[in-house]
């Protein structure tokens, strides 16, 4: 579960207030999708939220463990085991083929060898890329490289997603297609998994939506179709 | 996944690597080149040195000519010009002298070289003659002819001859000899007529085993011929000391029971300082000299291609190297900059920053071993080329010539006899690879490397995830 408390974000010397003041709680399992204008703090959030930055004020916590307290190691070792990330440009290493991509993700948590292997050929099966293991960044499309970022991120069984616009680069019928395959890992895996999007097709998706305008967050809408898609999912106020 | 990651990414930057390994291995294959040259040069050197010192000699000791003795000017001739001018001896008169003369050092008594042999870090100490043998014919001109007419109407014949310590073989100078030809010294020869002859004055002169030859005015049986290592400056022939001492003069002065050289064996190299010391206070008016001040008399083109290889060598091979040491970083930071999206990532993905760091560093070292691979090729070629192209080299051994002061035909005398102590001996210079070249190269490619890949991985882990992710967002 996470909580936010009173998180404030300030930049550079002139204090740019990028977040201020955002409280959330988020219950295991739940999708909220944040959506607002560029420059108003959606990234901010979501890097925060997974330990990528720290806040300026405030706490952090997930599973009862405050990540603004732990030293960089340890919200490292968080990271490994119970965060992936899905980013907007896919973010693949262009040198390793898309089964390597994967098993970059297993590397820290010390899998080696044909059990590495193993789980990054499951993964890109899950997510329909069993063919494409051996292929190059280069000679994937955008969204079979989004799908490779997809089982990189779910590779390790993390607690939570986070994406980050993942369907931004994507064309209308590749974003139906990814977003109803993060859907589908959601309701199978029970993650929790938080969505920063421009696009409120997307966001309708979601069983919460929260709007972020300078720096603040609003919960603003709970889409019970989609609800309706997870059975035995608690109503989240 | 370690290996994985930088074999590919290597491929990535194919040419980039390519390029970093072709610089270090410049520097690398110059530094083994350069060092190579050195070690020939100084094994040139080190030929000419052991010739001049005996395997085993530490340090020399020697005299210089006291002032007003004649030392280097004395010897019967001269006596013999005083005799032609004081009227003594007849204008026409026919002269055949043979003297065996001490012109070079000052000379050293016996209780001198005991004492030498007592100090503490001395482990053996042996007097030797060096000495010359001069012969001149000729007839006497008359007197108002002048001293140019006078010295142009004798013919000189000089050689060089040692007298040697026959029951110390070591420090001495016959222990770098090899006995080419009949037998060396024995105990039994101290007070003999027999000498050895030098390879190249053997060949020259025709001699063998059972040759004889005139010493100072003395008949001597040829019993061996020894070889000197290649750079030497041998004397022409060696005699027992004894025989040198009982022959030998200084002026009109014997050298029974004197000697003009000590050779010395430290205990050990450390101590060669302690024995310089002890010497200069035991002899304070003597020249104490060890390799090193030897280095600095040979001169000739071996003197400068030491000279050459110990500060241009030197120097160029290091400002190559730092040079590619400077690219191999700048290139490497490049690169790191073009992947901090990458390395932000696998932050994302949990990796550790000394793994990151370890795999920076992997990448650089990984070309860096390749540049050291590509060196050690390079500088095998360069020292090759070395030896198949450099020219023999020279190098110019002798005793102090006479003094300045000397004129006339004392002085035009004296200086065909000092003359006759400067050598010049041909050296073929050998660049040998030593190990240790090798490893230099092995440890500066790998250092090389880790500097790159330090400077190149502090740079991909100075940034935050958030920050490095923010660079392309």
């Amino acid at each position: 579960m996470y909580r936010l408390e009173g998180v404030t974000k300030e930049y550079g010397h002139r204090a740019v207030l990028a977040l201020r003041g955002v409280d959330l709680e988020l219950a295991d399992g739940e999708w909220l999708a944040v959506r607002g204008p560029t420059g108003h703090g959606k990234s901010t959030l979501l890097q925060i939220m997974g330990g990528l930055d720290r806040p300026t004020r405030g706490t952090v916590e997930l599973d009862g463990r405050d990540l603004t307290r732990m030293s960089e190691t340890g919200v490292t070792k968080v990271r490994a085991r119970l965060i992936g990330f899905v980013f907007q440009s896919f973010n693949l290493v262009p040198t390793l083929s898309a089964a390597e991509n994967v098993e970059t993700a297993l590397a820290p948590l010390g899998v080696h060898g044909a059990q590495r292997r193993r789980r990054a050929a499951e993964a890109l099966a899950a997510v329909g890329l069993a063919d494409r293991a051996d292929h190059l960044p280069s000679e994937l499309s955008g969204g079979q490289q989004q799908r490779t970022a997809i089982a990189r991120a779910l590779v390790k069984e993390p607690a939570v997603l986070l994406a980050d616009e993942p369907t931004g680069n994507l064309d209308e019928d590749t974003r139906d297609d990814i977003i109803g395959l993060l859907e589908r890992v959601w309701r199978e895996r029970h993650l929790t998994m938080v969505m920063v999007t421009h696009d409120s097709v997307v966001a309708a998706r979601a069983r919460r939506t929260g709007i972020m305008r300078d720096g603040r967050l609003t919960v603003t809408a709970t889409s019970p179709d989609v609800g309706a898609l997870r059975p035995g999912t608690d109503a989240v106020g | 996944m370690f290996w994985i990651y930088l074999r590919r990414e290597l491929r990535r930057r194919m040419r980039q690597a390519i390029f970093i390994v072709l610089g270090l291995a410049l520097g690398i294959g110059l530094v083994i080149t350069v060092t190579s040259a050195a070690t020939g040069v100084q094994n040139a050197q080190a030929a000419v040195l052991h010739s001049l010192y005996g395997v085993g000699t530490d340090v020399t000791v020697t005299q210089p000519p006291k002032q007003g003795s004649g030392t280097g000017l004395s010897f019967g001739f001269k006596q013999q010009i005083k005799q032609v001018r004081s009227g003594q001896i007849a204008a026409g008169t026919k002269i055949n002298d043979n003297e065996l003369e001490n012109t070079q050092y000052g000379t050293l008594t016996a209780s001198q070289l005991a004492a030498v042999s007592r100090q503490r870090h001395i482990t053996a100490a042996t007097g030797a003659l060096s000495l010359t043998d001069i012969t001149a014919t000729g007839t006497v001109p008359a007197l108002s002819a002048g001293s140019g007419t006078f010295s142009s109407s004798f013919t000189t014949n000089t050689f060089t001859v040692d007298g040697v310590d026959v029951a110390r073989g070591t420090p001495g100078p016959l222990s770098s000899a090899t006995v080419t030809a009949g037998r060396n010294f024995g105990a039994a020869d101290a007070m003999a007529n027999v000498a050895l002859a030098d390879s190249g004055y053997a060949t020259a002169g025709k001699l063998k085993t059972g040759s004889k030859v005139d010493i100072g005015g003395t008949s001597f049986t040829i019993i061996g011929i020894v070889s000197v290592p290649q750079g030497s400056s041998p004397p022409s022939l060696y005699i027992p000391l004894a025989k040198a001492q009982r022959i030998g003069a200084t002026g009109t002065a014997k050298l029974t029971g004197q000697v003009n050289t000590i050779y010395v064996s430290a205990d050990s190299a450390a101590d060669i300082p302690a024995v310089q010391q002890e010497l200069a206070v035991l002899l304070p008016s003597s020249t104490v000299t060890d390799a090193s001040d030897l280095a600095s008399q040979v001169t000739g083109s071996v003197g400068s291609a030491a000279s050459l290889a110990d500060n241009l060598g030197k120097w160029l091979s290091v400002a190559v190297l730092a040079a590619a040491f400077g690219l191999a970083i700048l290139l490497t930071m490049a690169a790191v900059a073009r992947r901090v999206r990458e390395f932000g990532t696998l932050k994302a993905l949990g990796w550790r920053s000394r793994r990151i760091v370890g795999q920076v560093l992997g990448e650089s070292v990984a070309i860096g071993i390749a540049g050291g691979a590509a060196g050690v090729a390079l500088g095998y070629g360069g020292a090759a080329l070395i030896g198949k192209l450099a020219p023999r080299l020279s190098a110019i051994t002798g005793a102090p010539s006479a003094p300045a002061a000397a004129s006339g035909v004392a002085g035009k005398l004296a200086q065909q006899i000092s003359g006759a102590t400067t050598h010049t001996v041909y050296v073929t210079l050998t660049a040998p690879v030593t190990l240790g070249a090798i490893l230099l190269a092995v440890v500066l490619a790998v250092a090389g490397g880790m500097l790159a890949g330090m400077f190149g991985g502090w740079r991909a882990v100075r940034l935050r995830p958030a920050a490095a992710l923010a660079k392309v967002e």
